[in-house]
């Protein structure tokens, strides 16, 4: 059997589900030894939550087993769970009127879909939503708004593509003032964030905000695709130190991919995750749960 | 760093092996562990990793340690190979139709970048000569059809839209339309989709089964984690890809997802997208790949842009200048004039081994600011240039007044200029560390 061959038969037998895998390794393990150690951490791997990370929790758990005489893989399983969940920090976004929330990630994420997705929730809970396209880069990334501010029942205010992002949001932030709306949410072009111009148009947005409408509560969010690597820590980390992400949006759960690395970006980064994205319709979008999120893993 | 990191810690494990004629297995598996790491930190599969580690420590043990290399670089050598190997020995091309109309399917996940590659693909495509139609078949995202169609309008490219009719409908019409309209290659721009959606992979089954596609190519972000495999597999079972696109690459992501792809479909990776222009689509070449997920920095394609733009007769002067320290302003200005006939510097810098973007904060520029630096330049006397340190505040504040400028913008460019220093130093010993006319650089080498 060639090389190719083999790899995919055992890659095929490890698809099993991992829920499957935790399951029947803890089943049959009597004891803790390192063989079972060794296996939770391949499973952690496998959920994107990266080295680093896993060795963290890992040896956390190594602690733990001694101290507290963790004798049972369901006790194992229930400890690192815990440890999982408690890496995530506690969630502070309330909004209050009036709010600006820029929505910010690198391209493909599923930015304009999640915007179409609060609004809707917002709206559903009695706020006034406005949203400013201010993605004037890419093609037709204004009419992709304008369809979801049509879906929702909301304003968009927009500009012609290639128009400055920052004179679409302050368009947005006079309507906002004008129509007496709750919340504007701001629309951004996909950039990578290894683009220091691109990062500095985003920064620019920020300013414009604070100095447009220094009543108004502004917020970053980070969209985040749940299929990504390891790069999410580098994307959080430097859109972090250039508009103050105060959470995460964790997108396209429903897939198979796990988004273990927002795990990696909470015990880097101190950062919550807020929301996560479960399909393409309006109302998938749900609060975020550790507890759900880390029973996928498992 | 992390090419330096890599190898700093295999010359650790190394180290005391110093003098001995071969690789043993203990020796072996110690380093393997730094591999591992490397490669799991850069998002190869966590089971294409186990497998690879196994053979390359297969290939490794018994070597012996040739004299013209340490170990560490030697164990790096055979997993550079062995993960080249792994992606492809060569570069793969494109499949056309020797008689009709040639079809190009692009599928993926949502938001991998199939519109934009489409666009790219075909731009590239009408440059060689041929004569593209892109097909708008996403029905389902909004303003999916008018994305293509203004990419379509920006390259100058026919696109054929039938509205949201059924995805199969549309792509049998555009072929028949493309036979009519003498288009001799067909893109097809699918919707994006999730991998265990049944219903939507159907579609793209009878898609395949409608238009007989010549190539059906896999659109993978670059920033894929371990889920790209199980991706990969699922499109590949459905559809028999015949290769894959890599996209966003011009950004610091390792792109272990290529090699992990690669490994379970077989498939080889056609081309990667660099950047958002409509331009920035490049052939594969899988040893740059190889040493990019290893964190060595795309260093051929570095020495390619750079021998293509680069005067040599300049950059030699610029080297023995830089040796002799006396590397000033006016050098600088001239350097920074050539960097930009490379391509943007932000890919550059990204090609540029142990330097992460992130570490080279403010030793970015774009258009303007070289003009603003130019401006700057020519404003100081010649002994300033000569000798920045003696430029003080007043000096400064002349100098913006001159150039139109402000005194920040004086300030930033005479610290880029000492980062620019610093860096080519460090550049040059990296250099001296890897022996010489290893990896020549004809710019940066310095
Ligand atoms: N399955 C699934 N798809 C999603 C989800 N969120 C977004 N998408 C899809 O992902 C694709 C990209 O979404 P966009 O909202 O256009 O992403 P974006 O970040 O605005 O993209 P750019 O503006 O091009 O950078 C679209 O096809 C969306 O329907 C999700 O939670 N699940
Ligand atoms: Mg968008």
């Amino acid at each position: 059997m060639g090389f190719f061959d083999r790899l995919k038969q055992s890659l095929a037998k490890t698809r099993d589900s991992l829920a499957g895998k935790v399951e029947s390794l803890l089943k049959f393990s009597t004891k803790i030894d390192e063989d079972t150690l060794e296996e939770l951490e391949e499973i952690l791997i496998t959920a994107d939550i990266g080295v680093d990370t896993t060795e963290k929790l890992i040896s956390r758990l190594r602690e733990k087993v001694k101290a507290e005489k963790i004798k049972s893989p369901e006790e194992l399983k229930e400890a690192l769970k815990n440890e999982i969940i408690n890496v995530f920090p506690e969630p502070k976004f309330d909004i209050i009127p009036p709010a600006i929330i820029l929505i910010v990630g690198v391209n493909g994420v599923g930015k304009t879909t999640t915007i179409g997705k609060l609004a809707y929730k917002f709206k559903s809970k009695g706020k006034k939503v406005i949203l400013a396209a201010a993605d004037t880069f890419r093609a037709a990334a204004t009419e992709q708004l304008s369809i979801w501010g049509q879906r929702v029942g909301v304003d968009v205010i927009k500009h012609q593509e290639g128009s400055d992002p920052a004179s679409v949001l302050f368009d947005a932030i006079q309507a906002g003032k004008a129509r007496r709306a709750d919340i504007i949410i701001c629309d951004t072009a996909g950039r990578l964030h290894t683009k220091k111009n691109l990062m500095e148009e985003l920064k620019k947005l920020y300013r414009v905000s604070e100095k447009e409408y220094p009543e108004a509560r502004i917020s970053s969010l980070l969209v985040l695709d749940a299929t990504t690597g390891q790069n999410a820590i580098a994307q959080a980390r430097i859109f972090k130190e250039a508009v103050n992400i105060s959470g995460i949006i964790l997108t396209k759960l429903d897939g198979t991919a796990k988004g273990g690395v927002a795990v990696a970006i909470a015990s880097e980064l101190n950062l919550p995750v807020l929301f996560v994205g479960v399909g393409e319709g309006v109302d998938d979008l749900q609060e975020f749960d550790p507890n759900a999120f880390v029973d996928a893993i498992f | 760093m992390a090419f330096e990191a890599l190898t700093q810690k295999l010359e650790a494990v190394f180290k005391k092996l110093r003098g001995k004629g071969k690789l043993t297995e203990a020796d072996v598996k110690q380093a393997m562990r730094e591999v591992k790491l490397a490669l799991l930190e850069a998002d190869v599969n966590y089971k294409v990793v186990k497998d690879f580690i196994q053979r390359v420590t297969e290939r490794a043990v018994g070597q012996e340690v040739m004299e013209s290399l340490t170990p560490a670089q030697q164990v790096i050598k055979i997993v550079n190979d062995e993960l080249t190997r792994l992606m492809g020995s060569k570069e793969s091309r494109l499949n056309f139709s020797p008689s009709k109309v040639t079809v190009i399917m692009m599928v993926g996940l949502q938001g991998s970048g199939k519109t934009t590659t489409a666009g790219k693909l075909g731009l590239y495509l009408s440059k060689k000569g041929r004569r593209p139609l892109l097909v708008a078949a996403d029905i389902y995202r909004p303003a999916a059809i008018k994305q293509l169609q203004v990419v379509g309008e920006k390259i100058g490219l026919p696109v054929f839209t039938m509205g949201e009719q059924n995805p199969v409908n549309i792509s049998r019409a555009a072929l028949e339309y493309a036979s009519r309209h003498n288009n001799d290659v067909v893109i097809i721009d699918t919707a994006g989709r999730l991998h265990i959606d049944d219903e939507l992979m159907q579609e793209l089954i009878n898609i395949k089964d409608a238009v007989n596609p010549d190539e059906i190519l896999l659109v993978v972000d670059s920033m894929t984690g371990q889920d790209a495999v199980n991706v990969a597999e699922a499109f590949h079972n459905k559809l028999q890809l015949t290769g894959l696109i890599l996209t966003k690459l011009d950004g610091d992501t390792r792109g272990g997802a290529a090699l992990s792809i690669k490994a379970v479909t077989g498939c080889p990776i056609k081309f990667v997208g660099m950047g958002e222009k409509l331009t920035d689509l490049e052939p594969f070449y899988p040893e740059r790949m190889a040493s990019r997920i290893l964190g060595m920095g795309d260093v051929l394609s570095l020495i390619e842009k750079a021998t293509a733009a680069i005067d040599h007769n300049k950059a030699r002067e610029l080297e023995e200048k830089i040796r002799k320290e006396d590397f000033t302003l006016n050098d600088f200005l001239e350097q920074l004039k050539q960097v930009r006939k490379m391509g943007s510097l932000d890919q550059i810098l990204n090609m540029i081994p142990g330097f992460s973007p992130q570490k080279l904060q403010g030793v970015e520029f774009n258009e303007k600011e070289l003009v603003h630096i130019e401006a700057i330049i020519n404003s100081m006397t010649k002994e300033e240039r000569l000798n920045p340190s003696i430029i003080n505040g007043s000096r400064r504040r002349r100098i913006a007044m001159g150039s139109g400028t402000s005194v920040q913008d004086v300030n930033r460019l005479l610290r880029q200029f000492e980062q620019t220093k610093k860096m080519m130093k460090q550049l040059s010993e990296l250099e001296k560390g890897k022996k010489k006319g290893r990896f020549k650089l004809p710019f940066f080498n310095l």
